[in-house]
Order: C-alpha cells, then sequence, then structure tokens
C-alpha cells in the first residue's frame, strides 16, 4: 500500500478512489434537495449558492442528483466486473488446471467469445435478456468472463510448474488442496489488479447502456441516464450533461490510476 | 514473410469466424419471437404463423437452419430485412462503407498524431511535455464516447455559434467539403480513446529502447540524434503500438455504435441499434457478422505488419 501512495499516479488515484466510495455508500444520505423535486422557478440554471452545480430541465437540483445517482452506477460496475471476475476466473482455473484436451476445447470457445468487439457482445445479450439494471448487469459480466477466464488460465500456468507446487505433488497432497492452498493464492495478483482495471470499463459500458435506454430505467438517476435525459437542453444549460458525464470520467479515471499503480506495486518490472 | 506462417494465422481466423457465426446464430434464434411472428404481427392465426414458418423454414431442426443461413451468407445474400423489406445485403452494404470511411479517418488521424505525441513524451520524459501528454491519455481512457461526443457538441455544435454540424451525413462524391465537416466530431470521439493508448504504448516502448545497448551504441559511434530516432528506436518500438492498434479496432468497432447513434451517421453501428430496436433479426445477423469480420481481419492485417516489423515474430 506505501508503494502505491508513493508515485503520483497511485495517490491521485487512491484520493479518487476514496472520494468516490464514499459518494457511493453516504451519496443518498447527505443530498441537500430530493433527488426528485421539482422546482419551476428555477430550471436549467446555471452553478449558485442555492444549486452548487446548477439545476435540469425540471429545477431538480443536479447535486442531489448526482449524490442519489452514485450507488446505481458505481455499484454496477463493481456487481458486473465481481460476476465476470468470478464466474471467469473458475473458468480460467479449471481450463489451466485440467490442461489438454478440455483446455483447447475451453480455449477456442473464448477465443470465439473474443472476436466480437465488447459493447456489440454487450448489447446483443442485453436484447437477449430486454433492458434494465439487472439484464445490463448480467450483460457486461458475460462479456468480462472470456477475457478473464483467458488471465486467471495464463496466472495459473505460470504457477504450475514452480517448485512449490510440485513439491506439494510429491508429498501426496490431493488436486483440491494444490489447487486452493498453492496455486490460487499465487495466481490471485493479476487477476486482482486487471479487476481493478475492469471496474472503470464495467462503470463506463454501464453508463453507455443506460445512455442508449438500455440500462437503468427512468426515475433512476444513474449517470448514464442522467446524460440521456438532459441532451435535449445541453445548449442552454451544458451544466445538466457535464456533470453526470464527468463524474463518469472521474470515477472511471480513479479507479483506472489505482489499477494501474496497483500492477506497478505487484510487478517492480513493469513500473517506470 | 513465411508463408506457412501466413497461413496458420488464416486458418486460426478462419476457425474464430465459424464459431462467431454459429455464437450470431445461436443469440438470435434464441431472442424470443420469431421471423414469422415478426412479419405477422402479434395478432396472426396459428395456422397462418405455421404456414409462413414453413415457407421461410423455421420449422427445421437448427443445423438445417445454421447451414442454409452460413450457405447464403457465403454466397452474398443475408435474407431479407423484417422492417425494411429491402435485401440485408444491400442495406448492409451501404452503412458498411459509411461506417468504414468514419473509422478510418478515425484511426489514421490518431495515427498521425498519437506516434509523434508519444516519441515526444518519450524524448522528453519526467517534463511538463511528458505530464501533459500522460494526464491527457489519462482522461482519454476514462471517458466515455457519449459522453466526449455530449461534451464536443456543447462546445462546438451549439446553435448560436454553429461552428459544425450536430449531426448528419453528406455523400462525399456528392459534396467532399461537406463530408468532411461532418466527420470531424464524430472522428475526434471515436480517436480520442485510441489516442491515448496509443501514445501510451509508443511512450513506454520507445524509452526501453532509448534505453538499450544497441542505440547506446549507435550514439557511441556518433550517429546524429535524428537518425538514432529515427533509423534505431522507433521501428523497433512500433510493433507494440501496431498490436495496441490492432486491439483497439475492437474498441473503435464498438465506438462507432454508440458515435453514429449520437452523431446520426447512417453506418453499421446506427443500423445495428435500429435492428435491435426492432427486432430485425436477419440486419442483427448480418451487422454483427460483419463487425467480427472486420475484427478479425484487422487483427490478421496486424500480425502480419507486426511480423515485418518485428522479424522475431515469425518463428514464435
Amino acid at each position: 500500500m506505501r508503494k502505491i501512495l508513493k508515485s503520483p499516479t497511485g495517490l491521485i488515484g487512491t484520493l479518487l478512489l476514496a472520494l468516490v466510495l464514499f459518494v457511493t455508500i453516504f451519496g443518498p444520505w447527505i443530498t441537500p434537495y430530493d433527488p426528485q423535486a421539482f422546482d419551476a422557478r428555477a430550471r436549467l440554471e446555471g452553478p449558485s449558492l442555492a444549486h452548487w452545480l446548477g439545476t435540469d430541465q425540471y429545477g431538480r437540483d443536479l447535486l442531489s442528483r448526482l449524490l442519489s445517482g452514485a450507488p446505481a452506477t458505481v455499484a454496477f460496475g463493481l456487481g458486473a466486473t465481481v460476476l465476470g471476475v468470478g464466474v471467469g476466473s473458475v473458468i480460467g482455473v479449471i481450463a489451466g488446471v485440467a490442461g489438454g484436451r478440455t483446455d483447447s476445447v475451453i480455449m477456442r470457445v473464448l477465443d470465439g467469445m473474443l472476436a466480437m468487439p465488447e459493447l456489440l457482445f454487450t448489447l446483443l445479450i442485453v436484447t437477449f435478456l430486454g433492458g434494465g439494471t439487472t439484464q445490463a448487469m448480467l450483460a457486461v459480466a458475460v462479456t468480462f468472463t472470456p477475457g478473464m477466464a483467458r488471465i486467471s488460465r495464463s496466472a495459473v500456468l505460470s504457477v504450475r510448474t514452480r517448485e512449490y507446487v510440485l513439491a506439494a505433488q510429491a508429498r501426496g497432497e490431493s488436486g483440491a488442496w494444490i489447487v486452493g492452498r498453492e496455486v490460487l493464492p499465487n495466481a490471485l495478483g493479476p487477476i486482482i489488479v486487471e479487476a481493478t482495471i475492469r471496474v472503470s470499463f464495467a462503470i463506463m459500458i454501464g453508463a453507455t447502456l443506460g445512455f442508449l435506454g438500455l440500462g437503468a430505467q427512468p426515475p433512476s438517476t444513474e449517470w448514464g441516464l442522467m446524460v440521456a435525459e438532459a441532451r435535449q437542453f445541453m445548449f442552454r444549460n451544458p451544466w445538466c450533461v457535464a456533470v453526470p458525464g464527468l463524474a463518469i470520467a472521474v470515477t472511471a479515471l480513479g479507479f483506472n490510476l489505482f489499477g494501474d499503480a496497483l500492477r506497478d506495486a505487484f510487478d517492480p518490472k513493469r513500473g517506470h | 514473410m513465411s508463408l506457412a506462417y501466413f497461413l496458420r494465422r488464416l486458418g486460426a481466423v478462419l476457425v474464430v469466424l465459424c464459431i462467431v457465426s454459429i455464437a450470431v446464430f445461436a443469440i438470435t434464434t434464441i431472442l424470443p419471437g420469431n421471423a414469422a411472428l415478426m412479419i405477422l404481427g402479434e395478432n396472426a392465426s396459428a395456422e397462418n404463423l405455421a404456414a409462413l414458418e414453413r415457407q421461410l423454414g423455421l420449422d427445421r431442426p437448427l443445423p438445417v437452419q445454421y447451414l442454409h443461413w452460413v450457405s447464403g451468407v457465403l454466397h452474398g445474400d443475408f435474407g431479407t430485412s423484417l422492417r425494411l423489406q429491402l435485401p440485408v445485403a444491400q442495406v448492409v452494404g451501404e452503412a458498411f462503407w459509411n461506417s468504414m470511411s468514419l473509422a478510418l479517418i478515425a484511426l489514421v488521424g490518431v495515427t498521425l498524431i498519437a506516434i509523434p505525441l508519444g516519441t515526444l513524451a518519450a524524448l522528453r520524459r519526467g517534463t511538463a511535455w511528458d505530464l501533459g501528454i500522460g494526464l491527457i491519455s489519462y482522461v482519454g481512457t476514462a471517458l466515455p464516447e457519449f459522453v466526449t461526443a455530449t461534451l464536443l457538441l456543447v462546445f462546438f455544435a451549439d446553435p448560436v455559434r454553429q461552428l459544425l454540424p450536430a449531426g448528419g451525413f453528406v455523400s462525399p462524391v456528392e459534396d467532399f467539403g461537406g463530408f468532411v465537416e461532418h466527420a470531424i466530431l464524430p472522428a475526434v470521439t471515436l480517436g480520442l480513446i485510441l489516442m491515448a493508448h496509443i501514445s501510451r504504448q509508443v511512450r513506454s516502448e520507445l524509452s526501453e529502447v532509448l534505453a538499450s545497448d544497441y542505440v547506446r551504441a549507435a550514439r557511441l559511434k556518433g550517429v546524429p540524434e535524428g537518425r538514432v530516432i529515427r533509423r534505431h528506436a522507433l521501428p523497433n518500438s512500433l510493433a507494440p503500438a501496431v498490436a495496441v492498434i490492432s486491439l483497439d479496432i475492437g474498441y473503435l468497432l464498438g465506438g462507432i455504435i454508440v458515435v453514429e447513434e449520437i452523431f446520426a451517421w447512417p453506418g453499421l453501428g446506427r443500423l445495428l441499434i435500429y435492428a435491435l430496436q426492432n427486432r430485425d433479426l436477419p440486419v442483427i445477423q448480418a451487422v454483427t457478422l460483419l463487425l467480427a469480420v472486420v475484427y478479425a481481419l484487422s487483427n490478421l492485417l496486424a500480425d502480419i505488419v507486426i511480423a515485418k516489423l518485428d522479424p522475431r515474430v515469425r518463428y514464435a
């Protein structure tokens, strides 16, 4: 951890991430106004003392909407990543440990899934499942699965022939014990690093689906949906698209920087 | 380039495309509601439905349907659009060229800007230049396309100043200036993320190469610095950059879906969203397959370029 805080990017990433997580957990409790309350006298206003970030087309306070939408946006990314990483890692570990025929069949199927651009794949699955937050989360998770399976497979492969694994085999330990106690803990590093960076992708894809009307549905204050709803009014008050848009960027940036710093900390060779 | 290497890569691409075509077919077949229901509407009688299903071949086993579809595709016949009542090949063909022209403009523009930027960052490491370029890259990777597009529209397409059109398309044959004008904002949106990736990759590879023994040897020999960079350092750091570009084609093809929708660019992405909203199965299948083919072929092309740039790859 100290290593991460030492690099400037790691420090900024950690600070941004702390801010984002704070807003995600406490945001809905500290909104200055009701995020859904209309105010006909204060529509499409810029920032002021009363409304720090301005108001949208119905006079709803943008800061309040931003804070209340944080869980929907950030938790979506975390949920989708955890699901995708979980399933992907299990598949990857199975392929890596089993080897031989099982391995090559699994890898061919994964190659086929990876041959489609990510967003295209997600869109197809969302259409198949029908729009909505849960469906969108599942779709992103499925999209992440092949990539994560690949990474965890190669992590397992690189650990599998190490001396301590051979020693455990020589001691006559069971296969499950070796995988659980020797292989997995040592293969975890790259998986965690990749997962952290993936959260930012998941948040961006989730917001994009919300924007396209395939993810979160009104009256949710998910940030991508906020941008979509305010788009008609963007020339009259740029703040109503800029605020949620930049919030998405800050969140993605936080996870990105933190993930990069984490990678450098795990693998000193890659650090600059 | 050895022929064997090329053939092996081509074989792998064909296998992947086979799997993709099965996946595309499977996903669109399990979508609720089949083509017959789509054409006749919800209130169709069971007899009419069954008759049309027989006529369209939907009552046959799935593998037979799949083979029928694939053999049509191989002959350039993608079926008929359920909504537009036009041959899919015609609809998709037009959109394909519009998309490719946009993607190509973005890709060429990005490459021309990103490689010099990355080189500059590597040569001036630790200076304000380096930090500034690094910062732009990080912000670029954190902005989803729809946010970039919306912000660009706010700045450049507001109805008062009207610097650039807010969307639409002009055929380059009829009015080339108008075409370029309409392509600028979508291309910049698509380019931002790619620029971040490519300039970062060039920077990190080039800094590594600049510290290598052969660059030191060239300098000791008295080769001028400009020549050291152009002849010795850059060519050796470009192979990884090409690898990143080829991975980025995936982002580009995904990004194009959103960008075309926002800027009303009549390409594959906009067509796909239209088809998804209207459950136009033959169009969904054709667009998806086409995008996957473009992705696979561009990866193949990148592999060939990398093998040309870095002879070690050929023997791997």
